[in-house]
Formats: structure tokens, sequence, C-alpha cells
């Protein structure tokens, strides 16, 4: 047979052999190994996805717990600056009304001791009139007993009362 | 990723090749008619030179033997017995269908039933009647044989739907899963073909419909090349290298390609974008080099596969022809050519190994890109 003559026969045949494989791997292979693949490489690009996803959203779980520390150590300074604050308030007070107090008791020491000062002085001047008036009874006692000088006592006396 | 992909399939050539050589190599001695099978060139040739009649060794003829259809497969000539597979004969003649074995043709008169293979002239080869072949006028023939070319083209669409379908099954059964075994070596032959071949030249929108083709002809092209160098039998019939084949392949790139031509790729044919008016107005000569080119694409493609796989094969068949023809001076001579020339034949086997994936990919590539001529959308800015 010559090379670039070809038989009617070979054409066929090969026309009916292509066609047949063609039909054949056509719905029994490249139809499910091209959907194989097509839906294994969308299960991996899925996958990747999802991974992609599961990282951002870690790296936003990070981030809000950072947030969320953070929010809670400036809490903390907050609390803890308050507490400093009423502290010191409750520090200032605590002063004041003791100083107050003090005060308040050296007044009432004070006063106390003005009247028991002025109680003892009026003992005192009692006392000290009982004791003139003894005196003065024993003196008295002892003039009267001349009677010469009952007369000048009385003069004296006398002369001192003065007529109003 | 495409440099894995490439590396498995370097991997895959590598492995073929150095199956196919090895085959080749030893079956260099035993396939040339009137050789033996032993193995040392020089008993091949002593041989030879014995034989009755003094044949003469005549490369031209043995090679175009090897490379054109036959209508029975030659194997190897054990002494005066021929070793080849009878091939069925299916004539239709006047009318009435004739069906016999190849077989029947090996006799004193080379002929039976009245029909004969034609020695000379325009149809050497085929079978002719035994009138036409005396007169050169008879009943038209039509031969519609089982002949090797037909029957490796069965093989082998065997093997591919074989080996494809229990490939699909693997996917069918572990989806979702890595691939391995065939499955394994196949997957980026088929990606390649999908990726960069259909998706680059179709486009990511239509090149799912091209896809089933595509793969197909390139796993044909791509195994009927490799199988053709294999030289043992299934293996050896220059099935791509023939121009039937190729030109069935092609016609039938053309009718895909033709019938899914939308009607900006017509108008592009009449109405050529991009050239002066006159060459349009008022002899069309564009039009006409643009018809002409819808039937030359395919039939490049025809030639190019035919040209490529033929030449392979012509060029190996000529390294052995090498060592027969010194042989026939003297056999010292033979064995001395003969070793070099394994060492050419070796070498030509890895190239035609390299052309067989070249062919095949070109085959596709350029159908994937006439498809994509022919379906692509109107640029909507000009």
């Amino acid at each position: 047979m010559e090379l670039v003559n070809p038989g009617i026969g070979l054409i066929v045949w090969m026309t009916l052999a292509f066609l047949a494989i063609l039909y054949i791997l056509g719905k029994y292979a490249w139809k499910p190994i091209l959907k194989a693949l097509k839906e294994r490489e969308s299960t991996i690009h899925e996958a990747l996805n999802s991974a992609e996803k599961a990282k951002e959203e870690m790296l936003k779980l990070k981030f809000s717990n950072e947030e969320l520390l953070q929010e809670a150590k400036n809490e903390r300074d907050a609390i803890l600056a308050t507490a400093r604050k009423i502290k010191e308030s409750i520090i200032e007070e605590s002063k004041q009304k003791a100083s107050e107090e003090a005060n308040r008791i050296i007044v009432a020491a004070k006063e106390s001791i003005q009247n028991e000062k002025m109680n003892a002085m009026t003992d005192l001047k009692n006392q000290l009139a009982d004791l003139s008036l003894d005196v003065a009874k024993k003196i008295l006692k002892r003039e009267l007993s001349d009677p010469k000088k009952q007369e000048e006592y009385a003069k004296e006396l006398i002369k001192d009362v003065k007529f109003n | 990723m495409i440099r894995s992909r490439f590396a498995s399939l370097f991997l895959v050539f590598v492995l073929l090749g150095s199956f196919a050589c090895l085959t080749q190599v030893h079956a260099g001695t035993l396939v040339q008619e009137g050789s033996t099978l032993k193995p040392a060139d020089s008993a091949a040739v002593s041989e030879m030179k014995e034989q009755p009649g003094g044949e003469k060794f005549n490369p031209g003829e043995m090679i175009m033997e090897h490379v054109v259809d036959n209508h029975e497969w030659h194997i190897a000539t054990i002494g005066h017995f021929d070793l080849c597979i009878p091939l069925p004969v299916l004539l239709i003649c006047n009318g009435q269908i004739h069906a016999f074995w190849s077989a029947k043709f090996h006799n004193e008169t080379h002929s039976y039933l009245g029909f004969t293979l034609s020695k000379e002239g325009a149809n050497k080869g085929k079978i002719v009647t035994i009138q036409e072949e005396m007169t050169g006028k008879g009943p038209k023939v039509y031969d519609f044989s089982i002949t090797k070319t037909v029957l490796a083209i069965f093989i082998s669409s065997f093997f591919l739907i074989l080996i494809f379908v229990s490939v699909a099954n693997r996917y069918r059964k572990e989806p979702n899963q890595a691939p391995h075994g065939l499955q394994n070596m196949l997957e980026p032959l088929i990606l390649f073909i999908r990726d960069d071949v259909a998706k680059s030249s179709i486009g990511e929108k239509r090149y799912e419909k091209y896809l089933p083709y595509l793969l197909t002809i390139f796993f044909f092209i791509f195994f009927n090349n490799i199988l053709g160098i294999v030289p043992i039998f299934p293996g050896g019939a220059n099935v791509t290298g023939n121009i039937a084949v190729t030109g069935v392949m092609a016609f039938f790139t053309l009718v895909i390609t033709t019938v899914s031509g939308n009607r900006h790729y017509w108008i592009d044919i009449i109405n050529t974008p991009g050239v002066p008016w006159w060459l349009k107005i008022p002899i069309p000569l564009m039009p006409i080099v643009e018809i002409i080119g819808i039937i030359t694409k395919p039939f490049v493609l025809m030639v190019r596969l035919f040209a490529n796989m033929t030449a392979g094969h012509i060029i190996i068949l000529g390294f052995i022809s090498i060592i027969f023809i010194f042989g026939q001076i003297s056999a010292a001579l033979g064995i001395g050519v003969g070793i070099p020339t394994l060492l050419f034949m070796i070498f030509m086997d890895l190239l035609e190994l390299l052309v067989a994936f070249i062919q095949a990919y070109v085959f596709t590539l350029l159908s994937a890109l006439y498809f994509g001529l022919a379906t692509v959308e109107p640029h909507h800015s000009s």
C-alpha cells in the first residue's frame, strides 16, 4: 500500500474506532475523571479557604482577647486609682476628725479645768471666809473681854457705818 | 506545581524510553524479513547470504513494508518460515462481499478468488482483481479488510479504554484521595491537557465542552506513538504514521471547528480585520485565503503527524538497514558498523519518545487553538 494513498477501509475502520473510543472514554472515563478532579480541587480550595478563615478568626480572637485584657487592666487601674483616692480621702477625713476631736477634747478639758479652778477658788474662798470668821471670832472673843476695848470697837464700827 | 508536573512527565518518558530501547535493541535483529531470530548480527547476515536465489537486501523496500499498512501482521521470518498473524480480508466487489483470511494469498499464484495483492504501480500492496493486475482495467474492489493498522487501532483502543475506565473507577471509588499507581501517572497528563492546553487555548468558559475530544485525541495519538516505537507485537504498527488515521482525526477537528464556529468567526473569515481594504475589494483575496485556511489548518495537522511519525520509523529502520547493507559486504564489517549503529538507534528511539509526546501535544494544542478561534467572543472595546 502506498504511503499517501490510503484505502477506504482504513478510513472507515478508523472513523468507527475513533467514534467508539470517543464515546466510551467520554462517557466512562473523562466524565468521572474530570468531575472527580474538579470536586477534589474545590474540596482542597474550600479546605484552604476555611483554614484561612480559621486563621483569621484566631487572629480576631487573639485580638479581642488582648482587647479584653487591656480593658481589664484599665479597669483594674481605674479601680486602684479610685481606691487610692478613697483611701486618701478617708485618711484626710479621719485626720480632720481626729484633730477636731482633739480640739474639742482640749476645749472641754480647758473648760473643766476652768470649772475646777473656779470650784477650787470658791472652796478656797469659803474656807478662807470660815477661817477668817474663826479668826475674827477668836479675836473678837479676846478683844471683847475687855469692856474698854469693846466700847472702842463699837465706836469704830459705828464710825464705819454710814447712814445712807 | 507545573514544574513537578513536568518532572513526573519526564520520569514517565525515561521509564518508557528505557523499556522501548531494550525491546528495540533486542528485536533489532529480527525485524528484517529474511533475517533470523538469532541475536548475533553476523549470524543473520550470513544466513541471508546463503538464502536460495541470492536475494539481494533492498533497504527501501524493507522500510516501506514496515511503515505502510499490510494485510497481514508480519513478525519475523525464521529460516523459510514466515511468522505472521493472518488478518481477515473483507472485500466488496461487484456488489458481492468476500471474506477470507489473508493467509489464503500464500500460494503458488499469490491470488485467491480472483483477487491478488498488486505488486506494481499505484495500487502496490492493495488488493485488486487479477484482471486489473494483468490488463490495468477491471471492477473496483472496495477493501474493508482488518489490516495491520486497523488491528493495531483496535488493540490500542481496547487498551486505552481499559486503562482509562479503570482509572476512572479509581476516581469514583476514592474521591478526594491522593492519586496513586496508574492514576498518579496519568493525572499529570490529564491536568496538563486540561489546564495548559484546553483552558489556555479555548478559555475558562467554554473549554469543558471540548475537553473529552482533546483528551481522547491526545491519549490516542500518544499511546499509538509509543506503541509504534515498541517493535514487538502488538506494537510496531505505524498507526499514527498512516495518513488515513491522521486524516480522520484532522477531519474531526475540522468538523468540530466548523460546527462550533460562532458569528464572529465567520465574519472574521469573510471580512478579515486588520488588513487593507484593497485586499478584500474588488478581488476578495483575503476571504479566499481565509476560506482555504479552513481546510489547510486540519490538512497541516494531518500531514505533520503523519510525516513526523513516518520519518521517525524510517530513520530507525534506516539505521537497522545499515547493519545489513554492510553485513552483506562482510560479516566483520556488519558487526563493526552494527555497534555504533545500535548507539544511534538508541539515541533515535529516545528522540522518537520525545517526538511521540510532542506530536500528540502539538496535534491537541492546535486543535484546541482552532476551537478557541472558532468560539472566541468579539472584543467589545473595538
